[in-house]
């Protein structure tokens, strides 16, 4: 039993020590309000959707829900849209994730230098990362990516490039713009890891007549090790929900070269109207994220561990 | 303004590095000021590249149409605030008000039910409150698809669909977790001999928190606000998923700019610019504490 399900469900726990328990009881109010209401709009809707998803329910026909038993998971994962979705997830996660990541650290490198201005350009770093995803989707898919009025290919034509992006290159298009957003979330925690050295181990190093790279890749490279993670955890987990560019680029296509999970969800919820197969689809991501979650739960609690 | 970050104490600082620090905060006046060296040219570089799309976006905003879509671009121009007229001319005023209200009224209520919350988990120690604190983290890591049938089919029931209230409710139950390990993270930091020394015999929980900690926290509370407010305000999937016409927010209103491709570039620009005007300004200025609160206060 542990202490949410505990607190969520007193009537389940009539255990006694009636001491103990009225001051536990008490201590625990501050806490009830925000965990049950968490509670209430995120763990009761799942525990739906796991409902919906052992039925054969669609909105269009009111008097459905009959139960299926797993007849829509095996559906959904004999659909070859299904599978397609899930290698665009995986291809459009991993691959933005390794390019902020990479651009990431070098920004962060440069960052953790002294320059003039390096406040102005930090905040210029930063803004992709504000602007909001649908309009950002919209701005490059328009002013950027147009074959005749895009500035990408007005800024490459002297190099001979003249491409339709978003009909060519659809799934590159959706990585570019998603990287240009995320790399200055990855660069923010680098930097933050390159800030959070000890100056005295540096000096030491110095004093010693280590070398700069010797420096870097024994100490640096080593305690930016955990912060890179924690980064590469937290953005593949908002990437894999990436829904704004996807609507607004190329509302999953063309045909369906761009459709990712929570598109091929929404689709199949919100036009084709069957509950019970997006249910199920759902469901199948949720598992996926656990693993990917699993993972980060680790390493944010290793850092959590060393700050408290 | 850049370091954010947890440094030493004053106390075991070398001199040198003492000086440096120094030099560093007001570099301008003093005589050995930073030179511009390569990693500035490259950092200046690519902050400019990264920073253009929006420059792009804030100026084609005063464009007129026929010179928003141009071969080659257009750089100069007459700027003009028509596109501006004409947004606001299409009923963009409710979609501003309605994102203003779920987002206004979600970030009230997260903080309203983190605050305690934060508190009963860092300095009231329940028992097994780190399970208490991951399960709210892994709310976080449950994708907003798993979720959006129930909560369509449970507002359709209700008669809340299309509901800006029950949009902001969704927004407290998203920024609630991340409310409640930023404001932990700022609650941890509070030195414990103090807390001590304010703390009032015999008072109750709430009387504890307005009066003791609400004060000393503030600028964290205000940190998390802020990060509350950008999620809310940016928000699109539950947004498109729940709502129509009478509560649709501001994203949803650049929808209509998907078809009629190349026909209102400059009237997108203008609303776009209106769009995530508010969100940069709030996060160029809680920019030290972006990252704690992206990283859901495990760095500083």
């Amino acid at each position: 039993m542990t202490a949410q399900s505990a607190s969520t469900a007193p009537l389940r726990d009539p255990e006694p020590r009636p001491l103990t328990r009225a001051e536990l009881w008490k201590r625990r109010t501050p806490l009830l309000p925000g965990l049950l209401f968490v509670i209430a709009l995120t763990q009761i809707p799942f525990l739906f959707t796991v409902y919906y998803s052992l039925q054969g329910r669609n909105l269009l026909r009111p008097d459905s829900g009959e139960f299926v038993g797993l007849a829509n998971y095996g559906t959904v994962l004999a659909d070859p849209l299904f599978r397609n979705a899930v290698t665009n997830t995986v291809v459009l996660t991993a691959s933005t994730v390794v390019l902020s990541t990479v651009l990431g650290i070098a920004l962060a490198m440069l960052l953790d230098q002294r320059f003039p201005g390096r406040g102005v350009v930090r905040t210029l770093l930063i803004t992709p990362f504000l602007v909001m995803p649908a309009a950002a989707a919209l701005l490059w898919k328009t002013s950027m990516y147009h074959p005749v009025f895009g500035l990408l290919n007005w800024a490459l034509s002297p190099f001979g490039v003249n491409v339709d992006w978003v009909s060519q290159f659809p799934l590159l298009s959706i990585i570019m713009v998603l990287t240009w957003q995320w790399t200055p979330f990855m660069m923010l925690i680098v930097l933050a890891g390159l800030q959070s050295q000890s100056p005295e181990i540096l000096e030491a190093a110095k004093v010693d007549g280590a070398r700069a790279w010797t420096t870097f890749s024994r100490i640096t490279l080593p305690h930016l090790r955990q912060f890179i993670e924690l980064g590469i955890l937290l953005g593949s987990i908002y990437i894999v929900q990436t829904f704004d560019a996807i609507f607004m680029i190329t509302q999953g296509g063309p045909g369906q070269a761009t459709t990712n999970l929570p598109y091929f969800i929404y689709q199949q919820a919100f036009r084709a109207f069957d509950v019970g197969e997006a249910a199920a689809a759902g469901v199948i991501v949720v598992v996926a994220t656990i693993i990917i979650a699993t993972f980060a739960l680790r390493v944010v609690s290793n850092l959590f561990e060393e700050n408290s | 303004m850049t370091t954010a970050v947890a440094v030493p104490t004053e106390t075991s600082r070398t001199a040198g590095t003492r000086a440096r620090r120094r030099q560093r905060r007001r570099p301008s006046r003093h005589p050995d000021r930073p030179r511009m060296s390569v990693a500035g040219i490259l950092a200046w570089g690519a902050g400019l590249l990264f920073f253009f799309p929006v420059l792009w976006m804030f100026t084609t905003g005063f464009k007129q149409e026929a010179e928003a879509s141009t071969d080659p671009p257009t750089f100069l121009f007459l700027p003009t605030l028509d596109q501006y007229r004409a947004v606001l001319g299409r009923d963009f005023v409710p979609y501003l008000l309605n994102s203003l209200t779920a987002s206004v009224l979600s970030t009230v209520l997260a903080i309203v039910l983190a605050v305690p919350a934060a508190y009963a988990l860092s300095l009231a120690k329940i028992p097994r409150w780190r399970d208490s604190l991951f399960f709210f983290i892994s709310t976080k890591l449950l994708p907003p698809v798993a979720m959006i049938l129930p909560l369509y089919v449970l507002a359709t029931n209700l008669g809340v669909l299309d509901n800006v209230t029950a949009l902001a409710m969704i927004y407290t139950a998203m920024n609630a977790p991340l409310a409640v390990w930023m404001i932990r993270s700022f609650l941890a930091e509070l030195p414990k001999a103090v807390l001590e020394a304010a703390r009032v015999d015999g008072a109750t929980w709430s009387v504890e928190i307005r009066s003791v900690i609400l004060p000393m926290i503030a600028p964290g509370i205000a940190a998390t606000a802020l990060i509350c407010f950008i999620f809310a305000w940016n928000e699109f999937f539950f947004a498109v998923s729940l709502t129509a016409t009478q509560a649709a927010t501001v994203p949803v209103f650049l929808v209509g700019f998907i078809t009629g491709e190349g026909l209102f570039w400059a009237r997108l620009s203008a609303a776009s610019t209106m769009a995530a005007l508010p969100v940069i300004l709030a996060g160029w200025s809680a920019q030290r504490w972006l990252v704690r609160g992206l990283s859901l206060g495990a760095v500083k």
